[in-house]
């Protein structure tokens, strides 16, 4: 399969990549799922929004800025017992995903408000005066309209989770940054680090590609 | 065809009541050094068109906002169709905005629904069944002339394309009043014509009661029975289109007549004029010819009776609707007692006759 690696190294490989493709996977799946009611919250509570709410958008603000301003190696050690209660274990690809969709959460909550930014007001202020209501405003203007930022946003966040995943091996995560600083680092096997990150590279060039392309396809209307 | 289109998209016949009526609007914006409308009542009646002009900063956005309440006015109340919306909570609001179509300057259409799709989104916030709506677009594309464009997305229409989606969105569900927010003034001249044309027909068609707001005089005179002059946030003048046109009373409505009347004197055409010879005076008359008088030959006619010497610094013919006038700025060189009995003359005809004083650019 890989022709410049010793045979024994292949299943490991194999092993890697299906680590990271699960981590980075259900992370992002969970955090779109929290992301985007969040990221709606938030930009329906900002001032001029739906329901401007200083009360409920401050502290969600800063909730969301003080899980991205943690780095990624810290959040993933502090938040441990949140680990354990979430996964049962600390330990573990699947223990990995919590930190992991946390910080992937709050990233594309941030994005994704943006997204929703950028949708132009007075599209906003025409469906109001038709008389819809502001669940209507969300469910057939905001999001429909923010559609190609939010894929956007979800491919960048895809690509970031992608990095981030190379840190699990701390908490016994496993994939293929881990692979990379076992083999190819601690036991002086370059042909293995290079493989990583050539992996690596192929890995997140398919999903930038990918979310280009759909976001081409929608934006094209 | 045409005319059964036109009594299928006929508006409910309205009550007697004004279809719209605004009472002592106040709205000040905190933090701004004067209210944006300063008590402004105006009343739109049914199957009118009522326009607003002022210049940018005037209040007239704000005052078209607060007519379904997207802006909600300190002071004041906004009846529409017999509804005080000022009162509604916000159920009975989003009611009475489904009857209240607005077209926006910068047509507002959603990127992400095609043509069809647009003018469907009112009913379909308005939980109209999808069969319905259906029928109803295939009733307004032609209506908007965009047959063609079903399927198109806003992004390949031209603007003007995407304003007549924008009025057939407005349309759509067939509401008793449309607010036309300057529906033209992101379009070229000639697109703008276009829309103005469309706008006529449709509401000599379906018999609209229309408020609009613009900064265009050409947009009043082209589709407007009434119109109101706003200025910092007060209504300074209103009244029937041709009798603004023709006699404007303030200084800036008399400048945006100017726009479109074009009456004033070009400049140095009076100090080419000869100065008045002995015994003679000089008066610069500004003559409004209107009604059963306006094909007379005056001119020919008093100079002749009053032995005066008529000179036409200035002059225009135009209509409006279908009521003709014409205004003419006269430099008459007489003696004193023949100059008065000419003027006193042309207003025993039923002209308007001004005094202007003899200065550069004095219209």
């Amino acid at each position: 399969m890989i022709p410049w690696l010793p045979p024994m190294l292949e299943d490991l490989f194999l092993e890697a990549a299906w680590q990271t493709l699960f981590m980075v996977g259900a992370a992002a799946g969970i955090a779109v799922l929290f992301g985007l009611p969040l990221a709606l919250l938030l930009h329906a509570t900002a001032p001029g929004g739906l329901a401007p709410s200083a009360a409920v958008n401050r502290p969600l603000g800063l909730l969301v800025n003080a899980v991205r301003s943690t780095p990624f190696i810290i959040l993933m050690v502090a938040i441990v017992p949140f680990t354990r209660l979430v996964a049962g274990t600390s330990i573990g690809t699947g223990a990995a995903v919590v930190p992991l969709a946390l910080a992937a959460t709050a990233f594309v909550a941030r994005l994704f408000e943006n997204a929703l930014r950028e949708v132009d007001r007075g599209v906003v202020e025409a469906a109001r005066a038709m008389g819809a209501t502001r669940l209507q405003i969300v469910a057939k203007v905001l999001v429909p309209e923010a559609l190609p930022g939010l894929l956007a946003a979800v491919t960048v966040t895809l690509v970031s989770l992608v990095g981030y995943s190379a840190m699990a091996g701390a908490v016994g995560g496993g994939g293929l940054g881990d692979l990379g600083i076992r083999f190819g680092y601690q036991r002086f096997m370059p042909e293995v680090m290079a493989t990583v990150v050539l992996l690596l590279i192929l890995f997140v060039q398919g999903l930038q590609s990918l979310g280009d392309w759909l976001v081409r396809r929608l934006g094209r209307r | 065809m045409l005319d059964q289109t036109a009594t299928a998209l006929a508006p409910a016949p309205a009550a007697a009541a004004p279809a719209i009526r605004l009472t002592g609007l106040t709205r000040r914006f905190p933090g701004a050094p004067a209210p944006a409308l300063d008590g402004v009542s105006l009343e739109v009646a049914a199957g009118e068109v009522f326009g607003v002009i002022g210049r940018s900063g005037a209040g007239k956005s704000t005052l078209i906002r607060c007519a379904n309440l997207l802006e909600r006015p300190d002071a004041g109340r906004v009846e529409v169709l017999g509804r005080d919306l000022t009162a509604e909570d916000e159920a009975g609001l989003r009611a009475a905005r489904r009857g209240i179509g607005m077209v926006f300057q910068h047509f507002n259409l959603l990127a992400s629904r095609t043509v069809a799709g647009n003018i469907a989104f009112p009913l379909e916030v308005a939980g109209v069944p999808r069969a319905e709506r259906e029928a109803r677009v295939a009733e307004l594309l032609p209506l908007v002339g965009l047959a063609e464009k079903r399927d198109a997305y806003p992004a390949r229409l031209s603007g003007g394309q995407k304003q007549r989606v924008g009025i057939a969105r407005a349309l759509a569900s067939r509401p008793g009043v449309l607010l036309c927010d300057e529906a033209t003034s992101a379009l070229d001249p000639d697109t703008t014509a276009e829309i103005l044309a469309l706008l006529a027909d449709l509401r000599a068609r379906l018999r609209l009661t229309v408020l609009l707001i613009t900064h265009e005089m050409a947009v009043v005179k082209a589709l407007c029975d009434r119109v109101a002059v706003l200025e910092a946030g007060r209504v300074i003048e209103q009244g029937r289109v041709f009798d603004v046109f023709t006699r404007p009373q303030a200084a800036t409505t008399r400048r945006f007549v100017a726009e479109v009347i074009g009456d004033e004197i070009p400049p140095g055409t009076l100090a080419a004029l000869p100065p008045p010879g002995p015994g003679e005076a000089r008066r610069l008359l500004r003559v409004l010819f209107a009604g059963p008088h306006s094909t007379r030959a005056v001119v020919s006619e008093a100079s002749r009776r009053f032995g005066l010497d008529l000179n036409i610094v200035s002059g225009r013919i135009d209509a409006i609707g279908a009521e003709p006038f014409g205004i003419l700025a006269l430099a008459a060189y007489g003696a004193a007692p023949a100059v008065e009995a000419a003027i006193a003359w042309m207003r025993g005809l039923g002209l308007a006759v001004d005094d202007l004083p003899w200065a550069e650019g004095g219209a």
